[in-house]
């Protein structure tokens, strides 16, 4: 059965981090990730781990949950990092036939690495403690700007609001559906490829069904409460700049102001 | 059929920052041929307990045994076929052309006989109370009582010895749901299945059951003969759940005529038990 899916990656907490308004998080987020991509020097790479561990002990964060988001992503860096170790030509620390390792290659292959993991990392923790929709709120206002020139912004966002809302009921409905079939002597545990395939009809059918059912249902309470798209709209809860991203924001600029200083002043590259 | 419950616990989502505990040290058994309700608030793990009874949970820790044998491993299969259990909103579950293949589905996946198939889909739809012309109609089409009855076919075609129903009259209109409810009764009489009744309303069950389980926050808060859990009135309502309204009338009646007897738990017994008054008056 669909067991145990957490949505999204969100883990509820109270820390500072948790606190912040997503808009802050996101340009926050969005620095340290090109931050990230232009650092050169192993230092600099040990002063963003540094921030990244901070942050996560400060939210309290399980550290498990941001290696659980590296998991995927492992084969890209592995594979990443051998084509750099194999291919950069440079001084010759080993050599075996055609295949030469270079003290150039090795090099590339940590920094590589290093970016791969602490951009991950880096936004990992922004998705563990921003709730979907509040992160949706974020990037509405964010491109608020482009609806200017056309871009149906506020649709774009609702849309990605209401698959997100309906994520946890489809697949709370895909469960109960998968279980009554189970019931009726589905077996979805063994079988080759195609019993499996065929064994997902019982539930696909019922799951489209009621996704239309619910989308209709939607579509007239949405509109009986006179919903006619972002025009005029005003929210609920509105999204408020308070001490806490001001404090966040100076930790980051701070920091920033320190890694420039040490990777571009004091040992220039 | 029996259901044997042995220190059952369950935990959703263990190991996460999610978990949580729905079952805590169950214990019930239910007999061979038993009308069972299980009843409570919602969220109270009644349909949590009832998934164990066919496989489809597995205890955190704990046992459960269909006629005194643990379902696990090699014979699970076995068992867990004498368990039918009707979901809530079963209709939900419809999903082929024709009602017929509908029904039928459960017997085509165990690989029965054609010959087999269709005779006992034909006794179930008559068994139900349905027409045969709506074999060749597709599920969609049909009214919301009669799609509920296909679906609960689909699990009666399976004559399973246990029958467990999680609030088959949900969402039904009040003929609806007496129907439902007759005929779960009547076939609990004429099939001497085990049936047991999940539900969060005493009105539905009290009428129908020899026993009732009442569930509490994952746990088993009493169990004993409808007669008796209604005595403790208090203590039901502080759990969130009500006597039938007909009982809440007799205790009023009580107290301003004393001589009256009070347990009363459906119309059926309330009409006797005022006939009885009368006559008395009268005599």
């Amino acid at each position: 059965m669909v067991k145990d899916i957490t949505l999204g990656q969100y883990i509820p907490g109270n820390s500072l981090i948790h606190r912040a308004d997503p808009r802050v998080k996101l340009i926050l987020t969005f620095i340290l990730m090109t931050t990230i991509m232009i650092v050169k020097s192993y230092t600099a790479f040990l002063m963003i781990a540094g921030l990244i561990l901070v942050t996560v002990f400060s939210g309290k964060i399980p550290f498990v949950y941001t290696l659980k988001g590296l998991k995927p992503i492992m084969p890209v860096v592995i594979f990443t990092a051998l084509i750099n170790i194999f291919t950069t030509e440079g001084t010759v620390l080993y050599g075996f036939k055609f295949i030469h390792i270079t003290y150039e290659g090795l090099d590339m292959a940590a920094k590589t690495s290093l970016r791969i993991v602490t951009l991950i990392i880096g936004t990992s923790i922004m998705l563990l403690t921003t709730t979907p929709l509040s992160l949706t709120d974020g990037i509405e206002r964010l491109l608020y700007p482009l609806s200017r020139i056309g871009l149906p912004v506020h649709e774009f966002a609702m849309m990605m609001n209401i698959a997100l809302r309906f994520i946890p009921t489809l697949l709370e409905e895909t469960d109960k559906v998968m279980k009554a079939q189970a019931s009726r002597g589905v077996d979805f545990e063994t079988g080759g490829i195609i019993e499996r395939g065929k064994n997902f009809i019982p539930v696909l059918v019922p799951l489209f069904v009621s996704a239309l059912r619910r989308a209709d249902e939607l579509a007239v309470a949405m509109e009986a409460r006179c919903y006619n798209g972002g025009k005029g709209r005003t929210r609920m809860k509105q999204l408020k700049l308070t001490k806490v991203d001001l404090q966040i924001t100076l930790v980051l600029v701070v920091f920033e102001f320190v890694l420039l200083y040490v990777q571009y002043v004091k040992m220039p590259v | 059929m029996s259901v044997t419950v042995k220190n059952l616990s369950y935990v959703y989502m263990k190991g996460t920052s999610f978990e949580k505990k729905a079952l805590e040290d169950i214990n019930i058994n239910i007999g061979t041929g038993e009308f069972v309700g299980i009843i409570g608030h919602t969220g109270s793990g009644k349909s949590t307990l009832v998934q164990h009874f066919n496989g489809l949970l597995k205890p955190t820790s704990g046992s459960v045994f269909i006629n005194g044998e643990e379902l696990k491993g090699n014979r699970a299969k076995e068992l867990k076929r004498k368990v039918g259990i009707v979901f809530q909103y079963p209709e939900h579950q419809l999903f082929e052309e024709t009602v017929y293949k509908d029904i039928a589905f459960g017997l085509v996946k165990r690989g029965e006989s054609k010959e087999a198939i269709d005779e006992k889909v034909r006794n179930t739809v008559k068994a139900l109370g349905l027409s045969e012309d709506i074999l060749e109609k597709s599920p969609f089409e049909l009214s919301g009582g009669q799609k509920r009855r296909v679906a609960i076919a689909g699990i009666l075609v399976l004559q399973p010895e246990i029958l467990v129903l999680d609030e088959p009259a949900a969402g039904l209109d009040p003929k609806g749901r007496d129907e439902i409810f007759n005929l779960i009764s009547d076939l609990h009489k004429s099939h001497k299945m085990t049936v047991i009744l999940v539900s969060h309303s005493m009105e539905d069950i009290a009428r129908y059951v020899d026993n009732i389980i009442v569930m509490n926050r994952g746990k088993v808060e009493m169990t004993g003969p409808p007669q008796s859990i209604f005595s403790k009135m208090e203590r039901l309502e502080e759990i969130g759940l009500a006597l039938p309204q007909i009982t809440y009338l007799f205790k009023k009646l009580k107290k301003r005529i004393p001589a009256i007897n009070d347990n009363i738990i459906s119309v059926s017994e309330a009409r006797k038990e005022l006939e009885k008054y009368l006559r008395k008056a009268d005599g």
